[in-house]
């Protein structure tokens, strides 16, 4: 998929939320049912991060299963392989994704100055 | 020094949802109801519109076409009356395989809006990334056609996922191909379980009555909430 985008979305958002600390840390979720490629995706953030206060930081990459919920019996079930969306209990279409959807940042690590260190000078 | 985390929990795609959200506001205020129209390229997209648009019962319909380069399909649909605009995404947009919510909004301006009840933005020919990104739009459905094989909804399922109709194109085809279409369906139910589908063939005419009620309803769907 567009992981260059994303990496860019990504990026965006990571420096909007560090407000020009160094960014030590970045931990993003991404869903099974996203079309993303992790390795591929680790590899752009690398390259739009560089010369900005995010360049360097750790990614930390949370692969979220897909998990459906039965509306009919509640069944819950992870997706493994086939995409098979109908309920294996009672075979009803009304079907819900509890988890699986995400492609998000979910939170950063940044570098702050000691409140002693700004006291000091 | 000290670390600090910060919690953001951000969709990674909000700066396109927010875009998106601003196009559906602009829709919404013209009554224009917007259909975003996917398919693997040569699923025959052009070729439905051309057949089903100029003949609907008290509609005005538009497109928006979405290619990445030259204005072919554009040309057919004006060939047909069909008010429509050209967007390509080599034309500052990188040659992006998708249309974005970005890409939409810069063509808002060409748009006759106010002289449509339903546009129809078709989207690059690719069963992977239209599928990801909200450009505006109410509703979306996509075509898949008889010569792409029973198993894509396996291999493409949020694609099959993300659209309320499923047209299965080129039906005239069958009796050429070991084209299964129970097994088909069967597939389809299983990744996106009870979606409406229509077979159709643009080019005989079978099943196309039945696509140009599901777009004169649709379009009948102006301002409903998101």
């Amino acid at each position: 998929m567009h992981e260059l985008s994303v990496a860019s979305a990504v990026l965006d958002t990571v420096l909007r939320h560090a407000e020009d600390r160094k960014v030590l840390a970045v931990t993003l979720r991404i869903g099974h049912l996203r079309q993303v490629v992790p390795d591929s995706l680790m590899f752009y953030y690398e390259m739009v991060s560089r010369e900005t206060p995010a360049e360097g930081a750790r990614i930390e990459l949370v692969l979220v299963p897909a998990r459906l919920r039965c509306d009919g019996c509640e069944q819950e079930w992870e997706l493994e392989g086939t995409p098979e969306f109908r309920c294996p209990r009672c075979a009803v279409s009304e079907v819900g994704v509890i988890a699986g959807n995400e492609l998000e940042v979910d939170s950063i690590e940044v570098e702050e100055e000691d409140s002693a260190c700004i006291a000091s000078r | 020094m000290h670390r600090v985390k910060v919690r953001v929990v951000e969709d990674a795609l909000d700066a396109n949802n927010t875009i998106a959200a601003a196009n559906r506001a602009d829709f919404d205020r013209d009554n224009v109801t917007v259909l975003n129209l996917m398919s693997a390229p040569g699923a025959g997209k052009t070729t439905l519109l051309v057949e089903a648009l100029p003949n609907l019962e008290g509609v005005r319909a538009g497109v928006l076409e979405g290619d990445v380069a030259g204005s072919l399909d554009a040309d057919r649909l004006a060939d047909v009356h069909v008010p429509v605009t050209q967007l390509n995404t080599d034309q500052g947009f990188g040659g992006e395989c998708h249309l974005d919510a970005n890409m939409v909004r810069s063509a808002l301006p060409s748009l006759p809006l106010s002289e449509l009840d339903l546009l129809v933005i078709e989207n690059v020919g690719n069963l992977v990334c239209p599928a990801e990104f909200r450009v505006g739009e109410d509703a979306r459905a996509m075509v898949s056609s008889v010569t792409e094989g029973e198993d894509k909804p396996l291999k493409y399922p949020l694609m099959f996922r993300a659209c309320e109709l499923v047209i299965l194109n080129k039906v005239d085809l069958l009796p050429h191909l070991d084209f299964d279409v129970e097994k088909f369906l069967y597939h389809l139910d299983g990744v996106h379980p009870g979606v409406p589908h229509l077979l159709v063939s643009a080019r005989t005419g079978e099943g196309m009555d039945e696509l140009r009620d599901w777009l004169e309803k649709l379009a009948s769907r102006a301002g409903a909430p998101a």
